[in-house]
């Protein structure tokens, strides 16, 4: 034993005492909220609370950002946010770089966590095979995740941009240069590609865990039996990999619905707004605006919590049914 | 995909047509995912006026130089046309459209050329004075403890934190129990821009800013490091801590000695992942830290950037050095998450 | 082991906190090497002054316009900032006038920019020291127009006689645009200003979109889809972020670049000798000949607890010599106004002093409207709502009249917001 792993051991067992007294003057269900109490507590002090200052600022105007120096409007926030001639046309709308937003990243979300998904699904089930040097392969896929978003987005702005990598490419085979980031539809594209590009390890290597943890005796069987191979997958891969899948989910769509640095340096929300999320637009309107309305912008994240909460309890009643 | 490929049949000796789909799919993924890496490895190694040429090179070029003595040194440049066609000089100085050249080989004699009529001679060097540059500018190593530091506590202490809260929520049945969880959760749906103000001025009442401290303690309580761990041990059968009570074990006992052990490929991935979240984090720490003794790397590379213009070289050298230490970790514990994986698909 | 952590964070923080008699703290961001320069000007100061400690925090731009406003909000700003928004940061602000020795030595030759600090025409105060003085130009690369035999245009000449020309020595020498500007609703508005526009009503009222600015940004909209504007830099971005086309330029891909004083030290770096560059005044318009000034400047702010020797720090930064010294250092156009008439000598080859003099030779033709949008307190709104909706309307998103109209909006918004 080091002297680390000594200290550790010391360290690890002072709870014990004060733990057995509390285990014997609680229930048992008591028990689990000492568990949970620090997680709470922090979550306590750096979620809950802030959200409900968020609350109040959605409630109050003016650019001050002490709550108690700024004005109550009431509702004004939201209602100025909801005015449109109509929803599906964004321009048409009082606050039109808000739906921008909003239906941006409905289109973003659907695109890129399903083909994510797909691709992880395929690289996990890949990477299950007897594969010479798995491991290399495995954090090969793994690496982009360490890299920050900044990072990401500069590397492939590099290569996207007029006369950058790709392009220079195109030219050695005699091809036209494309100007991605300038047509609204590649811009969107590459917006996808690189996200995933940049996440895509992380969920691999949640499905690969599920993949292994399918107990070898189980495809031993069905391959006895002769079961055709998308047989065996539909019927027996997938629904053992339903957890893993659902949490892959889950995760992938969170993180999608709150896309924003990686394009937001690739493409700066552009061109026009064809790449502009409803986290840039709360981002733009709190922060980087000279005037900083930070009720409007907390309003909109309020709005879009929201919209994520009822997803993410449709998301578990399906996980519990999986489950 | 090809059908055995869903099956994930193993021990066969030859290779069919799926064996050869499989390793092509992975090494065109690995000339994606690490095509991008490498050419920023290289670009870092190029001087400022080579990171900006159109169109990119893939290699550091520099325009050749060569010492003239007293005139200092000289760039060279390969005449294209006239007299001294292909001809490899030397450039004395431009007047208008007029270069004047000298061949080193005979310095005494000026040739004068139109400018145009001449191409630079290039060849590889790289800029490793935007390596150099990093660690003469600044305090490099304070920031790296600031970093480390950072990485190191939060980690540790999110791994506690999240696991205590994960085994209450898996292991014990009460009250409230699916509301917190729930609540948990929810935190995920919060973008972190929008607490960011709210945040800082409960860090200052708490006096935190300024200080280490200040971008640790937000970060302990994760909503994905609460999930993957319960996830992962609701698979835990209870009949291990019901046995473990018989014995008169402690809960405190069962939680760190029996739980945790056998989670550790759970804790390995959320290792992994709060050291990469730590380590790279900037929104929050560049509102909470604002004095350079308590800088992070991240906030030092972005002080490269300007409000005009950025010094590309440095950022570029920075990022990368910024890389390899989680590089290292990442080499390191993967291979335990791979065993711990490993393992638990045996069970 | 909680309890333990807690008073390791208290002996930390406390530790960390114990500053010294009279540290002033400096946040600073570069965009070049201001904060190198400062610093090792500051060193000498500090060996003369050893009651004073000046420590520059280098920081990203972004750290001084999005947490520098909450950080004073909470009560923990520094002493010192590098600003160049002041309306942001503005409330903060510690009027400097009671601790300097020679009030009058600033009203005098800093008086341009002590009034983008001030908030309106009945403030006196002086809160800070300006870090150079910009002004916008057109940068032209004198080998392509040469190349296609096509003359540089005259001081008299417009900005269509411009965008005539740069598309002319375009289609000669293969170029593929003619010409680029940064994306920027600040470097818009000297172009915008020169063809009539006023941003303001008489009383002062934000007047955004007028004939004047119509004017510009139709034209604008126009060369970028005919061809002869670069329309990547502009309509590839979204939001105001600010792009610029440096690396177009400095590879020879375009004529005329509309940029500022800041991108000379760069310029003669990165282009070398590869072609021949000038630095040409300013193009006309019906009303003016007008670039844009601009500038950072040092300012102080009310929750220093050293008031004195930030006065003093900053009084000797703004002396002549050190300012010279200063400006020299950094290349920068002096924001002093007995250095502009010559008192600085630069560092730089010949095609970069000659392009600093000939962006100081475009400062006296800069139009009033100019200097009165810099001093705006909502010229960043200004700015990010022409940037943003022009660059819409240049992609084909919404019409030009739509954009027109989305710029008021935004602009009555933010009006109404700052109210509150």
């Amino acid at each position: 034993m080091t002297p680390l792993t000594t200290l550790f051991g010391v360290v690890m067992n002072l709870p014990e005492r004060p733990m057995r007294w509390a285990q014997g003057r609680l229930r048992e269900g008591r028990l689990g909220w000492v568990f949970v109490a620090p997680n709470l507590a922090v979550f306590a002090l750096f979620s809950f609370l802030p959200v409900a200052i968020d609350i109040y600022y959605a409630l109050t105007g003016g650019t001050a950002l002490l709550p108690s120096e700024r004005p109550y409007v009431g509702a004004e926030n939201f209602s100025s946010l909801l005015v449109c001639d109509n929803y599906f046309d964004a321009d048409s709308c009082r606050r039109d770089v808000f739906w921008h937003g909003i239906w941006n990243t409905l289109r973003f979300v659907v695109f890129q966590v399903g083909l994510m998904l797909s691709l992880s699904l395929v690289t996990a089930l890949v990477l299950n095979r007897k594969i010479i040097g798995r491991g290399f392969f495995r954090a090969a896929f793994f690496y982009p995740v360490l890299l920050s978003p900044v990072v990401v987005a500069l590397i492939w702005k590099w290569i996207l941009q007029r006369e950058g990598v790709l392009n220079a490419g195109f030219a050695s085979v005699g091809a036209a240069p494309v100007n991605w980031l300038l047509d609204a539809n590649w811009a969107f594209f590459w917006s996808v590609f690189v996200s995933i590009w940049a996440h895509m390890g992380f969920y691999t290597l949640i499905l690969l865990a599920g993949l292994q943890a399918i107990p070898a005796e189980v495809h031993e069987a069905a391959s006895m039996d002769a079961t055709p191979p998308f047989r065996h997958f539909r019927k027996i891969t997938l629904p053992l990999l339903m957890p893993n899948l659902l949490v892959v989910l889950v995760l992938g769509l969170i993180r999608a619905v709150q896309m924003f640095d990686e394009v937001y340096v690739l493409t700066g929300g552009g061109p026009g707004t064809a790449t502009t999320f409803i986290v840039q637009y709360i981002y733009k309107t709190g922060f980087a605006d000279q005037v900083r309305q930070y009720g409007l912008a907390a309003a909109a994240s309020l709005l879009l919590a929201f919209v994520l909460l009822g997803l993410t309890l449709v998301q578990l009643k399906g996980m519990r049914r999986g489950a | 995909m090809a059908p055995s490929v869903l099956t994930a049949q193993r021990g066969r000796y030859a290779w069919d047509w799926t064996d050869w789909a499989a390793h092509l799919y992975l090494l065109a993924g690995v000339v994606l995912m690490f095509g991008p890496i490498a050419w920023l490895g290289l670009s870092s190694l190029k001087s400022e006026t080579g990171l900006n040429l159109f169109p990119p090179t893939f290699l550091p070029y520099e325009q050749a130089t060569v010492d003239a003595g007293e005139r200092g040194k000289l760039r060279l440049f390969k005449v294209t046309e006239g007299d001294h066609q292909g001809e490899t000089l030397a450039e004395l100085r431009r007047i208008g459209r007029q270069a004047q050249l000298i061949d080193p080989a005979h310095p005494e004699t000026i040739i004068r050329r139109p400018g145009a009529a001449r191409e630079p001679v290039m060849q590889v060097r790289a800029a490793v004075e935007n390596y150099s540059g990093l660690f003469s500018q600044f305090n490099f190593l304070r920031y790296f403890w600031n970093s480390g530091f950072i990485t190191v506590v939060a980690t540790l202490l999110t791994l506690l934190v999240n696991s205590m809260a994960a085994f209450g929520l898996s292991k014990y049945r009460f009250q409230g129990r699916e509301p917190v969880f729930l609540l948990m959760l929810a935190t995920l749906m919060i973008p972190p821009t929008i607490v960011l103000v709210p945040n800082y001025l409960i860090a200052t009442e708490l006096g935190l800013t300024n200080s280490l401290w200040g971008v640790i303690w937000p970060a302990v309580a994760t909503p994905t490091g609460v999930f993957l761990l319960r996830q992962y041990m609701l698979t835990l059968p209870d009949e291990l801590i019901e046995a473990a009570r018989m014995d008169n074990a402690s809960e405190w006992r069962i939680y760190w000695r029996i739980i945790l052990p056998l989670s550790a490929p759970a804790l390995a991935v959320l290792a992994i992942f709060s050291v990469m979240w730590r380590w790279n984090e900037f929104l929050w720490p560049m509102v909470v830290l604002s004095r350079s003794e308590v800088y992070t790397l991240p906030l030092a590379l972005n002080s490269f950037q300007g409000e005009l213009t950025t010094q590309w070289n440095y950022l570029l050298a920075m990022t990368v050095v910024t890389l390899v230490p989680i590089t290292v970790i990442f080499a390191i514990l993967q291979k335990h998450i791979t065993q711990g994986i490993a393992s638990a698909g045996v069970k | 082991m909680f309890r333990s952590l807690i008073a390791a964070t208290l002996a930390l923080a406390a530790g960390l906190s114990a500053a010294q008699a009279a540290d002033i703290r400096v946040a600073c961001y570069s965009d070049g090497n201001e904060c190198e320069a400062t610093a090792e000007l500051s060193a000498r100061f500090m060996k003369e002054n050893p009651d004073i400690n000046v420590v520059i925090d280098k920081m990203a731009y972004t750290a001084i316009l999005e947490s520098l406003p909450v950080q004073l909000a909470g009560g923990n700003g520094p002493d010192v900032a590098r600003v160049t928004l002041f309306g942001t940061v503005a409330k903060y602000f510690l009027d400097l006038t009671p601790y300097l020795k020679d009030p009058a030595y600033w009203e005098t030759n800093f008086g341009g920019s002590l009034s983008w600090m001030r908030k309106d025409a009945a403030d006196k105060g002086i809160y800070g020291l300006a870090t150079q003085m910009t002004v916008t130009g057109p940068i032209v690369n004198k080998s392509l127009f040469d190349q296609a035999s096509v003359a540089i245009p005259g001081p008299k000449a417009t900005w269509d006689d411009w965008a005539a020309a740069a598309q002319k020595v375009a289609k000669a020498t293969g170029t593929p645009y003619g010409m680029a500007w940064d994306r920027s609703g600040h470097r818009f508005a000297g172009p915008a200003i020169s063809y009539g526009a006023k941003y303001f009503n008489a009383d002062g009222s934000l007047a955004v979109v007028d004939d004047g600015f119509k004017a510009m940004a139709t034209r604008l909209i126009g060369w970028a889809n005919d061809g002869t504007f670069e329309k990547d830099v502009w309509a590839s971005a979204g939001g105001g972020s600010y792009r610029d086309a440096f690396n177009e330029f400095a590879n020879g891909k375009i004529a005329v670049y509309l940029s500022g004083s800041w991108q000379v030290t760069r310029l003669q770096k990165q282009i070398g000798d590869a072609f021949d560059w000038v630095v040409a005044g300013n193009p006309c318009g019906p009303a003016a000949c007008s670039g844009m000034p601009g500038g950072a400047g040092f300012v102080a702010f009310k929750g220093t607890k050293h008031p004195k020797e930030v006065a003093r720090w900053l009084e000797w930064l703004a002396s002549a010599p050190v300012y010279a010294e200063w400006m020299s250092m950094t290349s920068n156009i002096p924001g002093h106004a007995g250095l502009q008439k010559g008192g600085v000598t630069y560092h730089l080859t010949p095609a970069g002093n000659a392009a600093i003099k000939a962006f100081s030779a475009n400062a006296p033709a800069i139009s009033p409207v100019a200097y009165k949008l810099v001093g705006s307190p909502l010229s960043g709104s200004i700015y990010t709502a022409s940037a943003e909706r022009i660059s819409q309307a240049m992609s084909g998103q919404i019409t030009t009249d739509q954009a027109f109209a989305r710029v008021t909006q935004d602009l009555a918004d933010a009006a109404a917001a700052a109210r509150k």
